[in-house]
């Protein structure tokens, strides 16, 4: 019977660890992206993540009050909330930049992160205050969108929902959207270009200050739709939410080779199989010995042992050509 | 020039003092100072909407008993602390407690993880602590003599729910969660073990400090299909799970202690938790037959129902008051007298008679067992006591 229960519930974790893997990917490209034009550790990425969240919870339930949020199509709703959390948390991140990490450019490399994580600090009490004003809330629920929560159940025991895969299926889209931008556009040759060296894109008639900007628009777009993604498929948010889904997603961005995009995403997607597989299966495998609480312990010793015969990360090497 | 701003000073701090002393004067004998009690428990945070109740029932009490001490010629005050639901903090702020020798009694805490190492803070110098929603065995069990409740204790309250699962909902099988915390893992285990002793078979016992994504943890539970789903935990963290399991199908029906006691219950977890039952070593306002006019009087200052633990803590205060006048008699108050006055006070309170054992635990503490009503947060106060037990605080167990 265990045996057959260990097997039978296999796909079902799998999928779940694939969601939350593609979650974490999103994340992770904020991190990564700034990374590889900076070689700066934006720590406040995990506050702009969770602003995205926010917004999209805010437009849900203003539409909700409206009386709109059934009225109309699953899918405009979907992409309005999605592109206005890409929007606001794009914009937050190029403001930050402006204001705490651009002054600080010249600045030794330990500067500029003690200045993200005093913005990290910042911003997750200025949504607080925010909220209580608004809503006199901490917590915030997303409203339940009812052809999103839509099953379809494939055995008794597994079974996937339509915003699993809407979070897997906006990812991709998102990703492979993103490495085409980067590697196919003008404008990603010139991000390559400053990545590789600042002095001499600018020689070349770069503007490496608009090139660095629009890198933390793309990353804090991304991590906006990751955070309207996070909301959809948990529910529950508060100011406090994006800390650790930020950290893991930092150890995604880690894991697969910080400054590389598709590094970033397989970072990601390991990361969460491995968090997925700690949670479901321990328990089941050691008897109830070890439990779900062990599931970052686990998931990080893994971690840990592919960084000590890898320590530039899955793919970590590739990018490491400069000149 | 100089003159003249030093004038302005004298006629400034003439008028002050001309503001405040009659208010010290006019109300009765000469006065013999300020006590203040303190409430601590979450007024920020997730948890804050119990922790805001515990300080608002406290205001409440202090406003309506303080005229006899006010006559013997004290000042009474409130002040609140937030202790966040964190240890440290709570710790922290009872490190400033102590220090303000006018605070003589803490009415607090929410948690008792935070309760228990903030207590060994008001021991050193022997304030008294009256909890309202402390329930974890420990508390009390450490047998200090400044420390009580009026509320009762999770060994009970999970036995509470095994038998209700057990003998009313007729359950064979139980998958139990719960938050790793001091509160939510004992209860969790109290009720297992009695889950086991009565023949209920506990098919998976997990414990989590996940807030979001309960995906990985649901996915067993739904391949072992377990009747009865317990919850050891805070509503905050609960109804994510509970909402995700519906959402994912679980059939199982929910179940869980007194920390699912409060309306963002539902306001998160929408109609997944409908039906379900919860124990709680506090009834709710609403159902207590004497806390009528508590509930009025709290809805008419504050505009809202009073969340539960706020009548709770309203009757802790209203103890606190009284074990004041009767240490105050004595001329001088001291801390130490104030503790060994509540040991021995009595109260007809609101939450039913209160009188304490050598412990300070409640003698004849109450529990209940509530289900859910509606989907719809403001009528959380309709849920309906299905079971109500009167049982007595067990005596000094050797552990």
């Amino acid at each position: 019977m265990d045996l057959e229960l260990l097997v039978g519930i296999f796909p079902q974790v799998l999928l779940d660890g694939l969601v939350l893997g593609f979650m974490y990917a999103l994340i992770a490209l904020g991190y990564t992206m700034v990374y590889g034009v900076l070689e700066f550790i934006n720590f406040a990425h995990s506050e702009i993540f969770i602003v995205g969240a926010f917004v999209g919870v805010e437009i849900l339930l203003g539409l909700k009050g409206a009386g709109l949020l059934d009225a109309l199509p699953w899918v405009v709703v979907l992409a309005v909330v999605l592109l206005s959390g890409m929007a606001v948390s794009g914009a937050l991140a190029v403001v930050v930049e402006r204001v705490a990490y651009r002054p600080l450019r010249a600045a030794p490399r330990l500067i500029p992160l003690i200045s993200a994580i005093g913005v990290s600090f910042f911003l997750q009490d200025a949504i607080r205050l925010v909220e209580s004003v608004w809503h006199n809330a901490f917590n915030l629920v997303y409203p339940t969108m009812e052809p999103l929560n839509r099953r379809f159940e494939l055995t008794a025991t597994i079974d996937v929902s339509v915003k699993s895969l809407v979070v897997i299926v906006a990812a991709l889209l998102m990703l492979w959207g993103l490495h085409a931008v980067v590697n196919r556009t003008r404008i990603g040759t010139a991000i390559r270009a400053v990545a590789e060296d600042q002095a001499a894109a600018s020689l070349m008639g770069i503007n490496v200050n608009r090139i660095i900007s629009l890198t933390f628009l793309i990353g804090g777009a991304m991590g906006g739709a990751a955070g309207v993604l996070f909301g959809v498929q948990y529910g529950l948010i508060n100011p406090y939410t994006g800390f650790i889904p930020g950290l893991k997603a930092f150890t995604a961005a880690v894991l697969g080779g910080i400054g590389n995009i598709p590094g970033a995403m397989i970072g990601g997607i390991v990361l969460g199989l491995l968090e997925a597989f700690a949670a479901s299966y321990l328990s089941l495998l050691t008897g109830g010995a070890f439990g779900a609480e062990y599931k970052d312990i686990f998931a990080f010793s893994i971690l840990i042992l592919i960084l000590i015969f890898r320590p530039k990360g899955l793919l970590g090497e590739i990018v490491r050509e400069r000149a | 020039m100089r003159t003249a701003r030093a004038h302005l000073v004298l006629i400034v701090v003439a008028a002050v003092l001309a503001l405040l002393l009659p208010a010290t004067t006019f109300t009765g004998a000469q006065s013999k100072g300020t006590i203040k009690i303190a409430s601590q428990s979450p007024l920020s945070g997730g948890q804050a909407a119990l922790g805001e109740g515990i300080k608002l029932g406290t205001q409440l009490a202090i406003e309506k008993f303080k005229g006899n001490l006010e006559k013997m010629g004290y000042k009474v005050d409130l002040v609140p602390f937030d202790d966040q639901a964190k240890p440290d903090v709570g710790v922290a702020n009872a490190k400033n407690i102590i220090a303000d020798k006018e605070i003589m009694a803490v009415i607090g805490h929410l948690n008792s993880g935070v309760a228990i190492p903030s207590s060994e803070v008001y021991k050193e110098v022997n304030v008294v602590m009256i909890s309202p929603a402390n329930t974890n065995p420990v508390v009390t069990d450490r047998g200090y003599p400044n420390v009580n409740r009026v509320c009762g204790r999770d060994d009970v309250q999970g036995v509470v729910g095994a038998e209700f699962a057990h003998g009313t909902m007729k359950v064979k099988s139980a998958y139990i969660v719960h938050d790793k915390t001091q509160y939510g893992q004992s209860i969790a285990e109290f009720f297992k073990a009695d889950s086991e002793k009565k023949g209920v078979k506990v098919l998976g016992f997990e414990g989590t400090e996940e807030k979001s994504n309960f995906d990985p943890i649901i996915t067993p539970i739904k391949a072992k299909n377990p009747d009865v789903i317990y919850f050891g935990g805070i509503y905050d963290q609960a109804a994510p799970f509970f909402k995700q399991a519906r959402e994912k199908g679980l059939k199982a029906k929910f179940m869980g202690p007194d920390g699912m006691d409060s309306s963002d219950l539902t306001k998160i977890a929408g109609k997944a938790v409908v039906g379900m039952y919860y124990t709680s070593a506090a009834g709710p306002a609403s159902a207590l037959p004497k806390a009528k006019a508590f509930v009025d009087d709290f809805k008419k200052k504050f505009g809202k129902n009073p969340e539960p633990y706020a009548a709770e803590a309203y009757d802790a205060a209203h103890i606190a008051i009284l074990a004041l006048e009767q240490a105050a008699k004595g001329g001088k108050l001291s801390r130490e007298d104030v503790s060994a006055a509540v040991r021995t006070t009595k109260l007809a309170g609101i939450t039913g008679d209160i009188a304490f054992d050598a412990k300070g635990d409640r003698q004849k503490a109450q529990y209940f067992v509530l289900q859910v009503a509606s989907e719809d947060p403001q009528k959380w106060g309709d849920n309906k006591i299905v079971k109500q037990l009167t049982i007595a605080a067990p005596g000094d167990k050797k552990s």
